[in-house]
């Protein structure tokens, strides 16, 4: 995480410093468009960061390592899959949660499929998908993408 | 001041978390230390890491405007629109139903049936500001084992669904005034 973290520190001062020398206006408007977003997307992560302390508290992670921990094999799959496919939950609140399930033991393929389930199945937008497509073409979509989010979970957790 | 109210509305759930913090030091909760103990270290690592990203996230937007590659997206096909679709995708923000609309303007601009799912595929889990949070959470190798089995997936979804509407008059409707949605 830290050294993630000194990457990004790294990585952004470069850009930045590249970015001026090429291009004093375009860099300001930048920095103002990426602290915009910041602005916006901060109160819904720091709201996940509490409700994920507490959930840390209130479910020990023997319990997360025993549903969705390495052992728990095709069941902990599954229930990934259906809960991400059903739940809502944008990105940017989705990664710290999946990060602390790998901390508290829960494996690389299910974490994975939780992931991608979560990004590409969507069970509740379908009404608004299908107004889009067609019910068949929508329904369609996301059983295609079902198995895709299985093939990446289980081929990311063969990796790593 | 109504307006200053609407400002500070976000932050609602924070006050009430830190003023439970507070009472759970002068009473001596031990639970609640325990939470808060969890938050802070979230809280560290969030201010080391996301402003950060959405430092390269803007700066990205600004160099790489998005309009630029839309205007080359419509006629064309084969690998290059592909990649230009995909390319698109990757240049937005945002959940996957406000991907819907795009599709829809895609399909109207020409966009081939297999390059719209395409680039359904790749917006719902390749955006770049997602992916820095990815990295920054899960790891380098997470993402690239990710994103490397997903690419041939979306692209083999995308002709699939190609050949499957070939002869189905298919066509990507805008829905009519959106029911309290």
């Amino acid at each position: 995480m830290i050294d993630s973290a000194v990457v990004f520190i790294v990585l952004a001062l470069g850009a930045t410093l590249v970015s001026f020398l090429k291009d004093r206006r375009k860099t300001a408007q930048g920095l103002q468009k990426g602290w915009k977003m910041f602005l916006n997307v901060l109160p819904s992560f720091v709201n996940i960061l509490m409700l994920v302390s507490v959930a840390l508290y209130v479910v020990p992670s023997s319990l997360i390592v025993r549903t969705l921990g390495p052992g728990s094999g095709w069941v902990g799959m599954a229930m990934a899959a259906l809960v991400g496919s059903i739940a809502l939950i944008p990105g940017f609140i989705s990664y710290p949660i999946a990060a602390v399930l790998v901390q508290q033991g829960a494996s690389y393929a299910t974490v994975a499929i939780f992931m991608t389930t979560l990004m590409l199945v969507g069970v509740m937008t379908l009404p608004l998908e299908s107004s889009y497509f067609g019910r068949r073409v929508a329904v369609l979509r996301n059983a295609l993408n079902f198995l895709a989010a299985i093939v990446i979970g289980l081929f990311v957790g063969w990796v790593l | 001041m109504k307006r200053r109210w609407e400002a500070l509305k976000p932050w609602s759930w924070l006050a009430i978390f830190l003023a439970a913090m507070a009472a759970s030091f002068a009473f001596g909760f031990h639970p609640g230390k325990q939470v808060f103990g969890h938050f802070r270290t979230f809280a560290i690592e969030m201010v080391t890491l996301i402003p950060f990203i959405f430092i390269l996230v803007g700066l990205f937007d600004v160099w790489f405007p998005r309009e630029q590659v839309q205007r080359h997206i419509g006629q064309r096909s084969g690998l290059k629109g592909i990649l230009l679709v995909i390319l698109l995708a990757m240049l937005q923000v945002g959940p996957l139903y406000g991907a819907f609309p795009v599709a829809y303007l895609l399909h109207r601009k020409g966009a081939s049936i297999r390059n719209i799912f395409i680039y359904l595929g790749a917006f719902s889990s390749l955006k770049i500001p997602m992916l820095g949070i990815e990295i920054g959470y899960l790891g380098i190798s997470f993402t690239l084992a990710r994103t490397l089995i997903s690419l041939p997936l979306f692209i083999g979804i995308g002709y699939l669904l190609e050949w499957y509407l070939k002869d189905r008059r298919f066509t990507i409707q805008e829905p009519k005034a959106q029911q309290g949605r």
